[in-house]
């Protein structure tokens, strides 16, 4: 089939670019492997920032200035000021199309205050902000009359030259091999944190194989060893305790008792007091039990849920064990200011862009706000380009359905469920908080080997009909890629700089204050740097 | 402890036990099967924290998430119903998108007023729907009427009919008039699975007050004549309210 513009993922980005992109009478075409309300932007909590008429004490000059201080001088300023000139202007948007965001007692948009920021700058529609959000752009899209192909699975691009011509998938629930050709393609398929299996807060379906779909195709990546990992998930889940938690003042305490660190402090230093105390199998805790039961119960009623649902504990009378697990991936696929990438005809948005706003560190909220305004951006790229791009069906593709077929007829039996187990673990110990040279050797040789190993493997389940298995090992080869590819980059990145923490280079080093950049140049991964401009 | 699954491959469906630990989630315990027992067991899951409304199954045939149901002894795990089954768990909801066009749930025209709290309060509950689809598989009437348009279709139409920002509030009511509103039986199964507390049949008699006050035809007081009976049953009770 054809389309004018095809959007690959239908999470926040994937339905604000669509909504964009669809002017007159564009076709656009939305396809994504869950249903759009299934994607990870309905868990976002805590809320989106901006600076609105109404807030105090704040102004964009403050908020440019806390953005560029969390990335640690390696964003672009001048990318920064334009996502925080743009902040009210999306909030309008958001809201006149029927977000419905909280309000305050003067029927202002109200406020809450995030670590590392200087005002009460979040925007929140009770502890449900994500949701709200995706499923109001849903309803937008569905009176928009957008196209949807549901439970698709994107397998490769169609490229000729260097330009996108469209994409391959791979229908679910038949295993039948669909080619998509379009005059444009937005890449919105979410992060790469979700990788690391059971030690993560991340949805299942962010599994990164897009992000080495579009890399393998030569789209250039950028900071990928920036792994944002979250202070508090619920031990033993990984469910996410929002950071309005210690926001409304819950304590950070040891076996003792005894607190440890200033939990204000932004999101990767108290990450690291806290794992420091695991990787010594000390236990940490969240202490609610000073707050008012009723401001728990009024403020934080979706923690308060989470921690009974999944732990059977009552936050207000007991300690909830915690651990830190991987959350955000600041780096992916490289783009200018307008969403566009170093291939032609192809524009991302999202959790997958780098985008050059976070750097070593993004703010919580301000992910809301680039998804929402990257991905306008990108449905304006694509739409302006229709003119100069056109349809061309004479492309040569992968004869897929023999691929598909070789993998199925493959020898070697492997549970990926077990598999993806070890894979997130060793992950987690040396990818994770804390880096060094050594472990990440080791990881390394450890990749390589399981690399090979899922060439010659199979699965069990040899259907065709709604065969998860195969799509999970799909996703599991590239997630395996995409490790290797984190790794290199954190091994090249001799310093210490936001969440990227090596122990045996402990400090920031002048010589690395730039971007770093991954290219896949004649089967080899070349790395380098760059200045973010 | 031992479990019941429902297994099923295009040809045959067969309960299969399984062995699982006792204080995990169902979706922690299935997990866990294809893990260790069985590697072909098939079901969703995304967020494993209640939100993205992918995982719902039925257990003794309720509706529940399987990332939020912890289990008892011999409990009995199915796949939805009203769907066509997939595979396993697996049913096909693609029939969502075609239900929420038809009850035109969405901003119509942006109405320049003022919200306040309590304004965002009354759609608040509405508007917290993760379309798990599990009242759809809880309500008797699709097995008469497929093109019902049903209770999280229609409580969506509720959350537009009630945003003060909608300028065209009648555009909505209109297109649940067929199969919409006066087809439900408000037996109250869709309330009492909301994995949200929303409260679907007093959405849907909501809808019906607001129907009749904007001029069209009450139509409950016609199936008050006919078999099918406007009457609930379980007298005002409302199972969400514990
Ligand atoms: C628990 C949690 C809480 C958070 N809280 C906040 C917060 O309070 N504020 C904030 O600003 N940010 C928050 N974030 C971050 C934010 O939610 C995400 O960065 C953002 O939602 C990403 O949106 P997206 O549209 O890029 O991707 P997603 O919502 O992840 O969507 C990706 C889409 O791509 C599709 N896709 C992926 N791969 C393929 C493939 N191979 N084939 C076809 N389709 C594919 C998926 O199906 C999905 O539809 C939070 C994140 C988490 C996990
Ligand atoms: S109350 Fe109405 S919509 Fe809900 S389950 Fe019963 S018949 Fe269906
Ligand atoms: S109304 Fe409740 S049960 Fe129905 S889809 Fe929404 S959240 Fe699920
Ligand atoms: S996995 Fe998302 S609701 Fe259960």
């Amino acid at each position: 089939m054809t389309t004018d513009i095809l959007v690959i993922g239908s999470g926040g980005a994937g339905l604000t670019a669509a909504l964009e992109a669809k002017v007159n009478n564009t076709r656009v075409t939305v396809v994504s492997k869950c249903y759009p309300t299934n994607s990870q932007t309905c868990q976002a909590q805590g809320g989106i920032n901006a600076v609105l008429e109404t807030t105090k004490n704040d102004s964009i000059e403050k908020f440019i200035e806390d953005t560029f201080t969390a990335s640690k001088g390696i964003a672009s300023k001048s990318n920064i000021k334009k996502m925080c000139q743009a902040s009210k202007e999306i909030i309008t948007w958001l809201d006149d199309i029927a977000v419905p965001f909280s309000k305050d007692e003067r029927n202002s948009i109200a406020q809450r205050k995030f670590g590392g920021t200087k005002a009460k700058r979040t925007c929140y529609s009770s502890d449900y902000t994500g949701l709200k959000i995706l499923h109001t752009l849903y309803d937008q899209c569905i009176k928009n009359k957008i196209e949807f192909l549901n439970e698709y699975f994107l397998l490769d691009f169609i490229k000729e030259d260097e330009s996108i011509y469209g994409a391959v998938f791979l229908d679910i629930k038949t295993l039948d091999v669909i080619k998509i050709y379009a005059k444009n393609v937005i890449l919105a398929s979410g992060g790469y944190a979700g990788i690391y299996e059971n030690n993560t807060t991340n949805s299942s379906f962010t599994t990164s194989e897009a992000l080495v779909k579009a890399y393998k195709n030569e789209a250039t990546l950028s900071n990928l060893e920036f792994v944002q990992f979250h202070p508090t998930a619920i031990e033993g889940t990984n469910t996410l305790i929002s950071e309005s938690a210690r926001a409304e003042g819950a304590y950070l305490v040891d076996e003792e008792g005894n607190r440890f660190i200033d939990e204000l402090k932004s999101r990767d230093e108290v990450s690291r007091a806290i794992s420091e105390k695991l990787l010594n199998n000390e236990k940490v805790f969240l202490d609610l039990r000073h707050l008012d039961e009723k401001l728990i119960n009024e403020l934080l009623p979706q923690e308060k849920q989470l921690a009974k649902t999944f732990k059977d504990i009552d936050i207000s009378k007991e300690l909830l064990p915690i651990v830190s697990a991987a959350h955000y991936s600041m780096g992916g696929i490289l783009c200018d200011e307008n969403a566009k990438t170093s291939l032609k005809n192809l524009f991302v948005c999202g959790e997958c862009a780098q985008g050059n706003v976070h750097g070593a560190n993004r703010l919580g909220g301000n992910s809301l706000l680039e998804v929402i305004y990257l991905a306008k951006k990108a449905g304006n790229s694509a739409y302006q380009n229709l003119q100069s791009a056109t349809i061309k069906e004479d492309i040569k593709t992968v004869d897929f359905e023999k691929s598909i077929e070789d993998i199925l007829s493959n020898k070697n039996i492997i549970n990926v469920s077990k598999e993806k187990k070890e894979f997130g673990e060793r992950l987690f110990k040396a990818l994770g908080v804390f880096k060094d040279e050594i472990s990440m050797k080791t990881l390394l040789s450890y990749l390589e080997e399981l690399e090979q190993k899922l060439k010659v493997s199979t699965i069990e389940d040899k259907s065709r009909v709604y065969n998860k298995s195969f799509i999970e090992f799909l996703e599991f080869k590239e997630s395996v890629y995409m490790a290797k590819l984190i790794a290199k980059c954190a091994l090249e990145r001799k310093e210490s700089r936001g969440a990227h923490f090596r122990t045996d280079f402990k400090e920031e080093k002048e010589e690395f204050a730039k971007i770093s950049i991954v290219k896949y140049e004649k089967e080899q991964d070349i790395i380098s740097y760059e200045d973010a401009v | 402890m031992k479990i019941k699954v429902s297994r099923f491959n295009q040809e045959k469906t067969l309960i299969e036990e399984f062995e699982v630990k006792e204080n995990k989630t169902l979706l922690e315990n299935l997990v866990e099967i294809k893990q260790d027992k069985d590697s072909t067991l098939t079901f969703k899951h995304g967020c494993r924290s209640g939100v993205c409304g992918c995982c719902s199954v039925r257990v003794n045939g309720q509706e529940r998430l399987a990332c939020k149901t912890k289990l008892k002894e011999n409990d009995l795990v199915e796949p939805l119903k009203n769907y066509e089954v997939l595979k396993d768990l697996v049913v096909d909801t693609s029939k969502e998108e075609e239900l929420l066009t038809k009850t035109n749930s969405f901003l119509h025209k942006k109405e320049d007023v003022s919200i306040s709290i309590k304004d965002e309060k009354q759609i608040e509950r509405q508007s917290n729907c993760i379309l798990c689809q599990s009242c759809y598989s809880s309500c008797p009437i699709y097995e008469v009427n497929e093109n019902f348009l049903g209770p999280y279709a229609l409580t969506r139409a509720l959350r537009y009919v009630d945003d003060k920002k909608e300028g065209d509030k009648l555009a909505i009511l209109a297109s649940i008039q067929e199969d919409g509103i006066w087809d439900c039986t408000l037996c109250g199964n869709c309330t009492f699975v909301c994995p949200q507390a929303i409260d679907p049949k007093m959405d849907i008699t909501n809808l019906r007050m607001k129907s009749a006050q904007s001029g069209f035809e009450d139509k409950s007081m016609q199936n008050y004549n006919s078999f099918n009976s406007g009457f609930d049953p379980m007298g005002g009770f409302n199972p969400n309210g514990f």
